[in-house]
């Protein structure tokens, strides 16, 4: 345990990285506790990606510094990578060769001996339950597979951080909880993370505190508990049967709300944030007013949801802009290579 | 292959649940061993090139029949024209034909690289901390066994034809060797165009754009004094007739100083100047 630090673990000052004319870090700051589980919050093309190659040495930035457990990316690469391991979105294992090779390979690279770097690999395999997958070429594993030999690669040194990339992109939801399971068990033997995300709910579930990054800024920062009071906790979705109520049930709702309610392109359907800053009720006491309120108006309501607030409506209240589309992410990374 | 019966069984495993005791194994730190050597490293990333010649064999094709084809082709298509008899032209051209074969192989070192570097596998080398040059050395170490196999084929082809080199078994070795220490030198040229290339298809296509004047504007299948003075001017300074002319002389038994000596300098100058090119570009991506 001696070699964890306490402390930071990142302390970055003004990041900036461009390709061509594309800004993808305007002058990021970081500071990440080690030990801890950061989110970095942000939709496709924010600079999320840009950040973590910066940090992780693969990238190397056009202004300001950074520092992995006080030594700085650039002058001093070496000494970062021999304490941090990085999952990034896209193989980082070798998909030709099979899961036991990568990780006796990767063994051998980090300084192991053959039988020690065996040895290894198989109990990695076995923590991560692909012993019965560890003879198969890692391209004929499933999305599930192919995220956690990834891991286990990332951490067969123990790194002192360990950068996962968007790690549950594109998994099904119980490959997600697996992985949620390990990030926890990580993170709890002294590793910090630091984790990318599009998924509120997932950076909610897993880190401590959360940098909300958009166009190569941070534009939020806290716990989960803070940005989450900052935007209001939740959103309310009702469907009504009679499209024909809906002024009238806009109207109920504002006055039992006290905030503005959105009227959706479905004739049908309502939303509106609760659990609102500087109100002291909570979301699901506010919700549950509200319905109470439209029955008794004699509104019927079909479908009535309570929900956490998608990254679109953090992003709508932090930025008056919804979060970038999809396309836009796809040049970052054909530029960042 | 166990294949068929692997993606029957791909769904029927019991679900994996992690737990935290065994994850807790595997997660306490441990001593960290010391780094490994340059040379340690280097070779383990071409064990990683041997392992994929062993899952992927389909690869070994383009050092295997794509050399025969070749010196099938120009043997029987010039030697009755050139020399008077296929089994004539062959003492001449066999050494050439090898140098054209593994030169045109050495592409490959920069389609592969392109390759890792697209499928995501180099960001996690470049994050180890292990010698910065050992991830490329490697793999070009797996590329010379491709070349030693090609000129070896070469060389059984043409003595199954009639190809007799009068240096014998020890002038063929020193051939070979010269080819091998050529090949290597000259594949750090593909590593620089395969970083800093976008795609597999450029990097093919510049390594055509390069690679067939210099096979073919040569001393390979003729002998230059035919040859208008510009382009023997040319020839005269290409590596590849340097390269030819030593490997000729290796495998007669008639040894070329000068053109070994010239060879050995192209390989350094080679060596340097795209091994620097290709690290700074590695480091600085």
């Amino acid at each position: 345990m001696s070699r964890r630090t306490t402390g930071l673990a990142i302390e970055a000052e003004g990041l900036t990285r461009s390709f061509g004319d594309t800004k993808a870090l305007a002058g990021i700051d970081l500071q990440v506790p080690a030990g801890t589980v950061y989110g970095l919050l942000g939709p496709n093309g924010a600079g999320k990606t840009t950040a973590v190659r910066v940090l992780a040495t693969l990238l190397r930035p056009d202004g300001g510094s950074a520092r992995v457990f006080g030594h700085d990316v650039v002058t001093e690469a070496d000494k970062v990578r021999s304490r941090v391991s990085l999952t990034g979105q896209y193989a980082s294992v070798d998909e030709d060769l099979t899961g036991s090779e990568n990780l006796v390979l990767l063994g051998r690279l980090l300084g192991l001996r053959k039988p020690a770097a065996r040895d290894r690999a198989a109990a990695l395999l076995a923590a991560f339950g692909l012993t019965e997958a560890s003879d198969r070429q890692v391209k004929k594993y499933s999305g599930g597979m192919r995220r956690r030999i990834d891991i286990a690669a990332s951490i067969l040194n123990t790194p002192d951080l360990l950068f996962l990339d968007e790690p549950t992109t594109g998994l099904d939801p119980r490959s997600r909880n697996q992985v949620w399971e390990i990030i926890r068990a990580v993170v709890s033997h002294g590793t910090t993370v630091l984790l990318t995300t599009q998924y509120l709910d997932e950076a909610d579930q897993l880190a401590g505190r959360i940098a909300v990054v958009d166009h190569g800024r941070v534009i939020a920062e806290g716990t989960p508990g803070e940005l989450k009071s900052s935007i209001g906790s939740g959103t309310v979705h009702l469907r009504l049967r009679d499209p024909g109520q809906r002024p009238e049930a806009e109207k109920v709702l504002r006055e039992a709300l006290g905030v503005p309610v959105q009227l959706a392109a479905d004739p049908v359907a309502l939303t509106a944030r609760v659990g609102e800053a500087g109100t002291d009720l909570d979301a699901s006491a506010q919700a549950s007013r509200a319905l109470g309120e439209l029955a008794r108006a004699g509104i019927v309501v079909d479908n009535f949801s309570l929900g956490q607030p998608s990254l679109d409506e953090v992003f709508l209240a932090l930025t008056d802009h919804p979060a970038v589309p999809a396309d836009e992410r796809d040049n970052e990374l054909e530029a960042a290579r | 292959m166990s294949d068929t019966t692997t993606t029957t069984t791909e769904r029927a495993p019991s679900v994996y649940v992690p737990s935290a005791e065994a994850l807790a194994t595997v997660l306490a730190p441990g001593a960290r061993p010391p780094r490994p050597s340059a040379l340690s490293a280097s070779l383990t990333f071409g064990w990683r090139a041997m392992l994929k010649i062993k899952h992927v064999p389909e690869q070994l094709f383009d050092v295997t029949a794509f050399p025969i084809i070749m010196v099938l082709m120009f043997t029987y298509l010039f030697g009755g024209a050139l020399a008077g008899s296929p089994r004539e032209y062959l003492q001449f051209f066999l050494p050439g034909i090898m140098v054209t074969s593994v030169v045109m192989i050495t592409m490959y070192t920069g389609i592969g690289l392109n390759t890792d570097i697209e499928k995501g596998i180099f960001d996690r080398f470049r994050t180890l901390p292990v010698w910065r040059p050992s991830a490329l050395v490697g793999m070009i170490f797996g590329d010379v066994l491709r070349y030693i196999l090609a000129a070896l084929v070469i060389l059984g082809l043409g003595l199954v034809l009639g190809f007799r080199p009068a240096g014998g078994v020890v002038g063929a070795a020193v051939g070979i060797g010269l080819l091998v220490v050529f090949s290597f030198a000259f594949s750090w040229v593909w590593t620089f165009f395969g970083l800093i290339l976008r795609s597999e298809k450029s990097v093919m296509g510049v390594s055509m754009m390069v690679l067939f004047p210099l096979t073919f504007l040569s001393n390979v299948f003729v002998d230059p004094s035919t040859m208008p003075g510009w382009l023997q001017a040319f020839v005269k300074v290409n590596p590849v007739t340097q390269l030819v002319a030593a490997i000729r002389g290796a495998m007669s038994g008639d040894a070329d100083p000068s053109a070994t000596m010239w060879l050995l300098l192209w390989s350094a100058g080679f060596l340097v100047v795209f091994g620097t090119l290709t690290m700074y570009r590695y480091n600085r991506r």
